[in-house]
């Protein structure tokens, strides 16, 4: 049993995998060109103006 | 298995520096995702790559100085998208950082923290921990997340048009970072400030007077990065361990816990940000804040 126990990896390792996953699939989309269309601009809701 | 003496030694000696390390980190961090100067004086913001990126922690990407995107407005930008898409994008970094770190992002790295934790120090007011009605107003960030940050975004406000509606409506870390700085320096802005400035202006304030008397009042009910954070805190790498068998269950963490958790609740439960204060406090060493130890690990 203890075989077993000591050889998953851990969850967080998991989580990172999965999160360069999914970064890498909204990179194949385009959506970082997107936040950055939108980050680059002066966000007039985020400052309370919009 | 008892640890050895030399090893409690040092965990109380980390735990006694454990404030400056943090308020260090915090300071650190903030200038160096705050630090295009140029901004500040001319009223305009960073447009560079760094900004295909996102920071970990809640850091309004119209603040001037801001070299890298914030996650929320990241996620409702994607959201606004004509069309459903999953933002496959910010979830990654969600993953990728709450993976790592849980809400250790909240206690160590996050702007808008350093400024309530600031105000906190205040010697004026009695403090309290929580809000009266806590168990229920906790809830309140995972309300924000679903309903302002994504149906918001998605569908309700503006009539047919998509808005992000936490930055909108409600957050104040952009207030704070984004409007104040670009209004002082930017007069074409400032004459176009109207009721939606006022009203977030208000919220920033009952916020950050909160702050005064309440440790982190709008992280405990109303940051929906914390809601995310607190998801993966049960098993991201960085953990606050605790030796059952060395400890004393004198409570002293849970008078320094700044969101008042039991010993058996610090690190695990979704409200732990992971401050440190109760390995600061523990007397008998057997708190400690690290990379997650598989063999230690509760």
């Amino acid at each position: 049993m203890s075989f077993w126990k000591n050889d998953f990896p851990p969850l967080w390792l998991y989580g990172v995998l999965t999160g360069i996953l999914y970064i890498g699939i909204g990179l194949a989309q385009g959506q970082f060109t997107i936040i950055w269309q939108k980050a680059v601009m002066i966000c007039l809701e985020c400052i309370g103006i919009g | 298995m008892k640890r050895d003496r030399k090893f409690v030694e040092t965990c109380l000696k980390i735990g006694i520096a454990m404030k400056k390390i943090r308020l260090s980190v915090q300071i650190i961090y903030t200038i160096l995702t705050n630090g295009y100067l140029y901004g500040f004086l001319s009223g305009k913001i960073y447009r560079g790559r760094l900004k295909y990126i996102c920071v970990p922690g809640l850091n309004c990407y119209s603040c001037p100085g801001a070299v890298a995107s914030c996650p929320i407005g990241a996620l409702q930008a994607l959201l606004n998208q004509q069309g459903f898409h999953i933002p496959f994008g910010v979830l990654g970094f969600f993953f990728l950082f709450g993976s790592l770190l849980g809400r250790t992002v909240c206690g160590w790295l996050c702007p808008f923290g350093l400024v309530q934790d600031l105000l906190h120090e205040i010697p004026v007011f009695r403090k309290r921990k929580r809000l009266p009605f806590h168990r229920i107003l906790k809830y309140g960030k995972y309300i924000v997340l679903i309903s302002l940050v994504c149906i918001g975004s998605l569908f309700l406000f503006g009539g047919f048009a998509k808005v992000p509606a936490f930055c909108k409506y409600l957050c104040p870390s952009g207030t704070l970072l984004g409007a104040l700085p670009l209004l002082a320096v930017n007069a074409q802005l400032r004459g176009q400030i109207g009721g939606l400035f006022f009203w977030k202006l208000g919220i920033l304030l009952l916020i950050l007077l909160l702050s005064i008397k309440i440790c982190r009042p709008f992280c405990q009910y109303l940051c929906p990065l914390g809601a995310v954070y607190g998801w993966f805190n049960r098993f991201s790498l960085v953990q606050i361990h605790w030796s059952e068998e060395d400890c004393i269950f004198c409570g002293s963490c849970r008078k320094a816990c700044p969101v008042d958790l039991s010993v058996h609740e610090i690190s695990r439960s979704p409200e732990c940000i992971r401050c440190g204060r109760c390995v600061s406090a523990c007397p008998a060493g057997c708190l400690h804040l690290s990379a997650q130890n598989r063999s230690n690990a509760r």
